[in-house]
């Protein structure tokens, strides 16, 4: 943690995006987690894919529920309003945003504790509206700012740091996910931005819900021996199936993939996410066969990492509803509200 | 017959209707009471039903009343027994010199003995078995056919129905003549057989011109829609459920855009109380008009977002449509039971601007107050209505829109105004009103800021420091005393003689106080009157309560929940404050009032002297 104040100054050479912003554009208040957290490192990712997609700051919304993961939306994107609502209800906060402005990106971050306890239930519905928003998912395993106990995200078997062992089984955000039918679910871990940040850049992109579960793991109380999330434990324990390139609008696809391990997704701004299988059998497109292999890798105690599944064109509640391109919070009192002849007519049903 | 009948009553009795729910009897009494009203006089119509879809009792009670008074009346002069199983209870509702009708195809030896009652009976099932075909067309034809039995009994204009069936199967002309038939078989039999009309007959007057008959959660809906609200959350919630009906159906109809199809409105069924004051305060956050409609449980459930929305300083309107309490209590039931949860909602030092309407017509107009007064202080609206108004038809007075209205969004900062300015501070008290300027998302980096439930200081930034802390919670105070200049103020009716007595009252519990006002005037007691309506009190409350030696505090809960409040909330001494309570569920009616009072003022008067 530290005290001292970011100089907002940035070096004329850094390299700058679209929009001739620097990262440091994309940055926020000091962080105040402990040092070598892997929340920092999803900071940085996220100023990353920010800075690389040119999004304007202003246009982007952060929502985060409570606990260490909630606290990091204030650590990215200065220039964006941010939202640090009551713990587990992120998601209908940002329900009722998106609601008011479908032109914005939502970027919610949240944690086990935050999204797979006392937030389930508005996780479960906020993917069956299957509304617009990046979600990431801060999973450490553990409680941090209550000081370590298990969340329910938590391994069978895994050692707390006072060496209780952990007798109920986890929910895996992801499996939950691909069942309620999430377009977009991946997983990926801290301390590998460079799966990472092609995952956020394609998630912001994404039309509807897009889930990252980012193992991140919690160097003051899960990163002992024992754990299943410790920095060790998840580097030897972790695989990718497919990895998501995102290719921007108008760029080429330069890299050079071997045939048949190559699949391209457009999305609707005219973007790609080309998708390399790792795994040769793997078809994120499919969810049965995306939970088959997260299960098996599972059961070894192996996570199956990169974007897991994704289904195009499924409708979001604006689709649902038909609502205007135009922003609800915009459209002119006038074409609200209905007038006073109107009021007459609507009252003669009533006489 | 017996002679102990009613003597005349002419435009002024009840009618009480006992069946079964789910046979379809809600259609025959909607058509009694606006035949009644189409008639020129003034009716009261109440409904308490079960919390059931199918096979429970229930009752619909429809007042007749010359001298347009809103409130339940008490008594029974007619009752239409059509379910077995309440006889008992049902001919014990009625005053004596009343009449008891019931279905008479089936004998009914278990039937009480009244001396004093005139029992009709009329054998509905019978009728309609004879001229009807199907099991499901018998009973609903039966449901029917007691009306076309009252409109002889009582002399309610046939033609009127007629129109009134015409307007409600527009589109299937062959249901009006069923139905018609229906009412003729019941109007024949009662007019061969009984001395038609009873002295309890409508006869046609001109008191109900420039009127509609409407109930509360439909005029509050339609005021969401004039109030410029677009994004409508909620959880399904009786007696909240139907104002969130209304809106979809005024919307559908006055929302959706010709040229396109595309829908300036968005609603959303969340999946429970908890999301659905998320997404208000998360639509409103972000600029848009959005509420959300709930009882007592959904009012608990929202108190932890409701705190953060006061902390964090974003608008939010709620109705509290009231229900019996505690817990799930009796969920079709009335009360007004809520006015502390609402009050201080949420832990820490919360408070929270509520509206308390009286009527449906109030209903409409605070729908659109509701939603200024969040955006002006920048804080939740709880608008505390409860069944009776919400789920009832009241006669109103024909509602007018001033089409010069424009909404108050509030202190929010464009673009071009942030531009002017060196730094924006969130919540930084510029004015000295107490109210901070917001920003929406979206509009430039300039006005970024974060909003937090956690400690903050009047820039927007995180804090644990403690004078930071408490120069926001003291500007919140003040923003609280400004709060109490803005909110609709108290009506005050002082009695035509000066008095040192005085009746308090809020919400639905103002019409049975007006017609006990207006019976205790006859009798010779003056008393003066104020209803609260709203919270904050303002600067006359204070001053009514403390210029009279006693207040009447009429409330329908059992805790005294608004005596409490004004004890708290003002300086008026204790002794100065009686409650007078009803919490049994039922409207309150003005005989309950008139003889509260009485107990007190006048010991040693009956209350059966009271005039009128």
């Amino acid at each position: 943690m530290t005290f001292m104040s970011k100089p907002k100054v940035a070096h004329p050479d850094l390299p700058r995006n679209a929009l001739g912003l620097t990262r440091r554009d994309y940055e926020g208040a000091n962080s105040t987690l402990c040092a070598g957290c892997g929340h920092d490192s999803i900071t940085a990712a996220v100023i990353e894919a920010c800075w690389a997609n040119a999004v304007e700051p202003h246009t982007v919304v952060k929502l985060s529920g409570i606990g260490c993961s909630s606290k990091t939306t204030a650590y990215f994107l200065s220039g964006a309003h941010g939202f640090n609502s009551v713990h587990g209800r992120m998601p209908s906060i940002a329900t009722g945003a998106n609601a008011a402005n479908r032109k914005l990106t939502y970027i919610g971050v949240s944690g086990d504790g935050d999204t797979l306890s006392i937030g389930l239930g508005q996780f479960c519905h906020a993917i069956r509206r299957n509304l617009n928003m990046v979600y990431i998912i801060e999973n450490n395993g553990v409680y941090g700012l209550t000081k370590g106990q298990f969340s329910a995200s938590a391994d069978l078997g895994t050692k707390a740091k006072r060496g209780a062992v952990n007798r109920q089984p986890p929910i895996d955000p992801v499996q939950l996910a691909i069942t309620l039918g999430a377009s977009f679910v991946a997983r990926s871990f801290s301390g590998d931005k460079a799966q990472l940040v092609p995952l956020l850049r394609a998630a912001m992109r994404h039309d509807g819900f897009a889930l990252i579960d980012v193992i991140s793991p919690c160097v003051t109380f899960n990163d002992h021996e024992g754990s299943t999330r410790s920095y060790a434990y998840t580097r030897e324990h972790y695989e990718e199936a497919v990895h998501a390139d995102f290719v921007p609008f108008a760029a080429e696809i330069a890299v050079d993939y071997a045939d048949g391990a190559a699949q391209t997704v457009a999305l609707h701004d005219g973007s790609r996410i080309v998708l390399r299988k790792v795994e040769a059998d793997y078809d994120p497109s499919n969810p049965g066969v995306a939970l088959n292999a997260i299960q098996q890798r599972m059961r070894r105690g192996e996570y199956l990492t990169g974007l897991l599944h994704i289904a195009q064109d499924a409708p979001d509640i604006h689709a649902l509803d038909s609502t205007p391109d135009t922003p609800l919070n915009a459209i002119p009192f006038e074409s609200l509200s209905p007038g006073g002849d109107a009021l007459r007519r609507v009252l003669e049903a009533f006489r | 017959m017996p002679s102990t009948r009613a003597k005349d009553r002419v435009n002024d009795f009840v009618i009480k209707i006992a069946t079964v729910n789910g046979t379809g009897s809600a259609s025959a009494n909607g058509l009694l009471l606006k035949s009644i009203f189409r008639s020129g006089v003034p009716v009261v119509g109440k409904n308490y039903f079960p919390s059931n879809i199918q096979g429970l009792p229930t009752w619909y009670e429809i007042r007749v009343t010359r001298d347009a008074h809103r409130a339940r009346s008490g008594r029974v002069d007619l009752m239409v027994a059509l379910n077995p199983e309440t006889y008992a209870r049902d001919l014990k509702d009625v005053i004596s010199g009343g009449f008891f009708l019931y279905d008479s195809t089936w004998p009914r030896p278990a039937l009480e003995k009244r001396d004093d009652v005139t029992v009709l009976g009329v054998p509905l099932a019978r009728l309609c078995n004879e001229n009807f075909d199907g099991v499901r067309t018998r009973i609903l034809m039966k449901n029917i056919c007691y009306a076309g039995v009252l409109a002889a009994l009582c002399s309610i204009d046939l033609e009127i129905m007629r129109g009134l069936l015409g307007e409600t199967y527009a589109k299937k002309p062959k249901l009006v003549d069923a139905n018609m038939a229906a009412i003729q078989l019941g109007y024949d039999y009662a007019r061969a057989n009984f001395e038609c009309p009873l002295g309890l007959r409508v006869e046609k007057m001109d008191a109900t011109r420039g009127h509609v008959m409407i109930d509360g959660n439909t005029a509050a809906a339609l005021g969401c829609v004039y109030a410029g609200a677009t994004i409508g959350a909620w959880y399904p919630i009786t007696p909240s459920t139907s104002l969130m009906d209304a809106y979809k159906g005024f919307c559908e109809k006055l929302r959706v855009d010709p040229a396109t199809g595309r829908k300036n409105y968005l609603m959303i069924q969340a999946e429970d109380e908890l999301a659905s004051i998320g997404m208000v305060i998360g639509a409103s956050w972000n600029g848009a008009r959005a509420f959300t409609a709930t009882s007592g449980p959904g009012i608990s459930l929202m108190q932890e977002f409701l705190g953060l929305a006061y902390y964090a300083e974003i608008p939010a309107v709620v109705f509290d449509v009231q229900r019996v309490g505690p817990s799930t209590g009796m969920p079709t039931r009335t009360q007004q039971c809520d006015i502390h949860s609402a009050a201080y909602a949420s832990h820490g030092d919360t408070r929270q601007v509520c509206l308390y309407p009286s009527s449906p017509e109030e209903c409409f107009e605070f729908a659109v107050t509701a939603f200024d007064l969040a955006e002006r202080l920048q804080t939740p609206v709880l608008v505390l209505s409860d069944l009776d108004i919400g789920m009832n038809d009241w006669m109103c007075p024909q509602f007018h829109w001033d089409d010069g209205y424009r909404p108050d969004r509030g202190k929010v900062l464009d673009a071009e105004q942030l531009a002017k300015i060196d730094r924006f501070w969130r919540y930084y008290d510029h004015d000295a009103d107490g109210i901070p300027y917001r920003t929406l998302p979206g509009v430039t980096t300039k006005g970024a800021y974060f909003a937090r439930g956690s400690g903050h200081n009047q820039y927007g930034g995180y804090t644990e420091d403690s004078t930071e802390y408490q120069i926001v919670v003291d500007r919140l105070r003040k923003k609280w005393m400004t709060a109490a200049h803005l909110v609709p103020k108290a009506v005050i009716e002082p009695a035509e003689q000066a008095t040192d007595i005085a009746v308090v009252s809020l919400g639905s519990g103002d019409a049975a106080v007006r017609e006990a006002l207006v019976r205790l005037r006859r009798s010779g007691f003056h008393v003066d009157y104020m209803r609260v309506r709203s919270f904050p009190f303002g600067e006359e409350v204070q001053r009514f309560l403390a210029g009279h030696r006693l207040n009447f505090v009429v409330e329908q809960n059992r805790d005294a929940q608004l005596r409490t409040l004004l004890m708290m909330e003002t300086a008026v001494e204790r002794s100065r404050l009686r409650s007078i309570l009803h919490y049994n569920g039922m409207p309150m009616p003005a005989s309950y009032v008139a003889e509260g009072i009485l107990g007190v003022i006048a010991p040693d008067r009956p209350a059966a002297r009271l005039v009128g």
